[in-house]
């Protein structure tokens, strides 16, 4: 295989696991979901590269939804949602970031050591862009865990979805129902999310999810 | 006849980069005063603010040490041979066995070192403030610098600029962890040329200055010394990037003259593009908060220690 075409598969795919670090840099919510957009954009461009690289048209349509929904549409609509609910002004304060970054970079060694081992027999175009994928699945399980605002809990989750795209499409032979399928149901999680959203707001004045454990009795 | 070529050509280096350096510094500054639709000084003013602090007096407090007096000149000439180290037109020049990654950073690691010392050793408390604000951003930005020169090392089997500008020119391919390494270093760059989101060059506000605070107390000779040293490293970083993520343009070993004159032209054009970047990143983004600036460098050293990390897992990243 062509050095250029792993390069510059690996070179996409990095770009993917530096943008979730970026996302879990930011601490407004504006620049959170620009953020966002741009790692859609990235996995859109990497997807686009594997169907050129694979020979696989399928997967245009997948870099073509990865495209409209994520990079357009739901930025969009989080946008929407974040001027209706009023908290654009708002910084999260959640505790370091210097040290939620620690704990990626912990989590990034972790998927790599564990990805390059298991799949040592693999094809090395897929191999490495399952490591990098990992990353940024466990990175947005990572931004789940330590955001306390609901929307940003939201970005996190949709990350993580980035991370599962871009592992699907560095194996082969992922069918095209099933990418559809797992958009869509993206796009369902965005609608009911987005209803709980005010929901919760409705209810508790706030989207900061500490507010539920209060009302659970958590917290005194 | 070989010996004298050598040393004619590294001398042409070290004095190109102390003609050059104020001419940028103009160059940014007309720049950012163009993207700011204002008309900005001449871009020769740098050279006549150095002549004319020159001419003028030296003032000294009462309570100035030795230290004071002698610093500006230590940091001058430990800054100066770093930049004059960093491959600007042509590699492999007589001296470039000394222009390893660790001593280029070791050279500037001691010319803060003296200005630190400086800016306390008149004891008013702005200098202490300056310095002491310095020396938490150099306690930051020395652990990326040294991921990024492992980075860099890593790939190229080397910390001698000279060879690794070779290796990049010869392998040119897109790397994982070099890319890591580019925005880590500009980073870096930034912080130690107290550019905007950490310092502001141009600021009159004593309280936000940290580099201008440490040479509040300067003037006259002493003052242009440290300015053209401020200069010098400025075009130095520059450089010292340029060589090593676009090595294109770079006179090998034993080229023919005509080689090294377009070397120069090539490497005064990285310089340019390097200067305007650098302005239209500036006048896109805020000065942060100083206690941002851990963040902001931490995020530097990540990137070099993912690039390390990448380059240790898999050799073919």
């Amino acid at each position: 295989m062509d050095r250029f075409v792993l390069d510059f598969a690996h070179t996409l795919a990095g770009f993917m696991v530096l943008v979730s670090f970026m996302l879990l840099y930011q601490d407004r919510m504006f620049s959170l979901l620009n953020v966002f957009a741009l790692q859609a954009l990235v996995l859109a461009a990497s997807v686009a590269w594997q169907a050129h690289v694979q020979d696989a048209p399928h997967l245009y349509v997948t870099a073509l939804i990865a495209l409209v929904l994520k990079a357009i549409i739901i930025p969009i609509v989080l946008h929407r949602v974040v001027v209706r609910l009023g908290i654009h002004r708002n910084i999260e304060t959640v505790g370091g970031i210097g040290l939620t970054m620690l704990f990626g970079m912990g989590l990034v060694a972790l998927s790599m050591v564990v990805m390059l081992r298991a799949t040592a027999a693999a094809d090395p175009l897929a191999r490495e862009d399952l490591a990098f994928a990992l990353s940024v699945v466990l990175l947005g399980l990572l931004m789940m865990v330590t955001r306390r605002n609901a929307v940003s809990q939201i970005i996190g989750f949709m990350s993580l979805e980035n991370g599962l795209i871009l592992a699907a499409t560095g194996a082969k032979g992922m069918p095209l129902v099933v990418e559809i399928s797992v958009a869509f149901s993206v796009l369902v999680a965005l609608i009911v999310i987005g209803v709980f959203l005010f929901r919760i707001r409705e209810r508790f004045d706030s989207v900061d999810v500490h507010a539920l454990d209060e009302s659970r009795g958590e917290r005194q | 006849m070989g010996m004298i070529r050598d040393l004619f050509l590294q001398g042409v280096q070290m004095f190109l980069v102390l003609a050059v350096a104020p001419l940028l510094l103009g160059f940014t500054r007309r720049a950012k005063a163009w993207l700011l639709r204002r008309k900005g000084p001449p871009l020769l003013q740098p050279y006549r603010d150095l002549l004319r602090l020159m001419r003028k007096e030296v003032v000294l407090a009462e309570n100035a040490s030795w230290l004071f007096r002698s610093a500006p000149y230590m940091i001058f000439a430990a800054t100066w041979v770093a930049a004059a180290l960093v491959p600007t037109f042509a590699t492999g020049l007589q001296f470039s066995w000394t222009a390893d990654l660790i001593v280029i950073t070791a050279l500037l690691g001691s010319a803060r070192f003296f200005l630190a010392l400086a800016g306390m050793d008149v004891g008013t408390s702005f200098g202490g403030i300056g310095s002491s604000r310095e020396m938490m951003f150099a306690s930051l930005a020395e652990p990326a610098m040294i991921m990024i020169v492992f980075t860099v090392a890593l790939v190229a089997g080397t910390t001698q600029l000279s060879q690794v500008a070779d290796f990049v020119f010869a392998h040119a391919s897109l790397r994982v962890s070099l890319a890591l390494a580019l925005v880590a270093l500009i980073i870096v760059a930034l912080a130690e040329n107290t550019r905007i989101p950490v310092d502001n060059p141009a600021t009159h506000l004593e309280l936000t200055m940290v580099h201008e605070a440490m040479v509040l107390e300067y003037s006259g000779r002493h003052l242009a010394v440290i300015e053209l040293a401020a200069a010098l490293k400025l075009s130095l970083y520059i450089s010292l990037i340029a060589s090593i993520f676009a090595p294109w343009g770079l006179a090998q070993g034993d080229a023919a003259p005509g080689a090294y004159v377009t070397a120069v032209v090539a490497y005064i054009g990285k310089l340019a593009v390097g200067g305007f970047l650098l302005v239209l990143f500036e006048t896109s983004i805020a000065k942060m908060r100083v206690f941002r600036v851990p963040e902001f460098l931490g995020a530097a050293f990540m990137l070099g220690f993912l690039g390390t990390l990448l380059l240790f897992v898999s050799r073919t990243f």
